[in-house]
């Protein structure tokens, strides 16, 4: 097991593999995307019941969870690929942390914009400063912050090792966010659904944990995209980027 | 079905506007995201040719 993830490590760490693995791993990412985001929310919108307190507006649901999940998974992800470039100088992965910073922060303006539009509905505003929401709003400036830092330093490499501190730091943030309807009174309730336990009906549930999987796999998509990308751009002078592109 | 017709559907008993608001932007966002990759790649492949063509005219 152990031998086979450090091949992995390996063989991931060259670009050349990483970008002829990635382009034949596309095609069935997307097909999974396709087949569980789509019958995800038309299942939610839909065909699931309303909710007997909220009514409908429960129904951006559907989009609010898997955005955090990934605003919050993406910046976790983009942390390691951090160490990573600190520890072992791993060039793959200061590409990788870079392209994941204007996904993350995507996900995480989404979230808080939707979050934003199912709060009127429901609190009667569309912002208060609790720390859920106020926790989330610095996850976004985060992401800001690495991906300014990624266009201010001109040397890649440094860039990288520069952005890979920072990340690393606003790392603690993101058990902030995790816990922070727990330790503080917020408006913002609970989480529903945990590892064991779930709170929610299943006509409701499953078309969320759909696109929970299905977002996760959107978001391999849309990073594997970006980060082949940047290896075209950053291996341009290599015999087999030109092999490529002359054939 | 949680709904009788399609312009309950829309409507959305009153938050119509709020779904299909925040469902919209999403859709903007992540077709975004998808577009601006695609973008670069060919950009990128361009550029790689016109590079390799002057290179070969100057040798």
């Amino acid at each position: 097991m152990f031998q086979t993830i450090k091949r992995l490590y390996h063989q991931f760490g060259s670009p050349r593999y990483f970008y002829e693995m990635t382009g034949k791993m596309q095609p069935w990412l997307i097909a999974g995307t396709v087949l569980l985001v789509i019958p995800g929310l038309i299942w939610g919108l839909l065909f699931a019941p309303p909710d007997y307190l909220q009514g409908n507006s429960y129904r951006i649901m559907y989009i609010h969870v898997p955005s955090a999940s990934l605003a919050m998974g993406g910046y976790v992800m983009m942390a390691v690929a951090g160490v990573i470039v600190l520890v072992w100088r791993m060039k793959m992965a200061e590409m990788v942390a870079r392209c994941i910073a204007p996904i993350g922060a995507s996900f995480a303006f989404l979230c808080l914009v939707t979050g934003a539009i199912w709060g009127k509905p429901t609190w009667g505003t569309w912002w208060v400063w609790d720390a859920r929401l106020t926790s989330m709003l610095i996850l976004l400036f985060l992401y800001i912050g690495v991906m300014a830092l990624n266009m201010a330093i001109e040397n890649p490499q440094t860039a990288a090792r520069a952005t890979a501190v920072l990340s690393i730091v606003g790392a603690v943030n993101i058990p902030i966010i995790k816990y922070s309807v727990e330790w503080w009174n917020t408006l913002h309730q609970p989480a529903s659904i945990t590892l064991t336990s779930s709170s929610m009906a299943p006509e409701m549930l499953i078309p969320l944990l759909m696109c929970i999987f299905g977002f996760y796999f959107l978001f391999a998509v849309l990073l594997i995209m970006a980060t082949r990308c940047e290896v075209l751009a950053r291996e341009q002078r290599s015999a087999w980027v030109r092999q490529l592109v002359g054939e | 079905m949680a709904f009788e017709t399609f312009a309950d559907f829309i409507a959305m008993g009153k938050h119509g506007p709020f779904v299909w608001s925040a469902y919209g932007i999403s859709l903007i966002i992540i077709l975004a995201n998808i577009i601006a990759p695609i973008q670069r790649k060919k950009a990128l492949l361009n550029e790689i040719k016109r590079k390799i063509k002057r290179e070969k005219l100057e040798s």
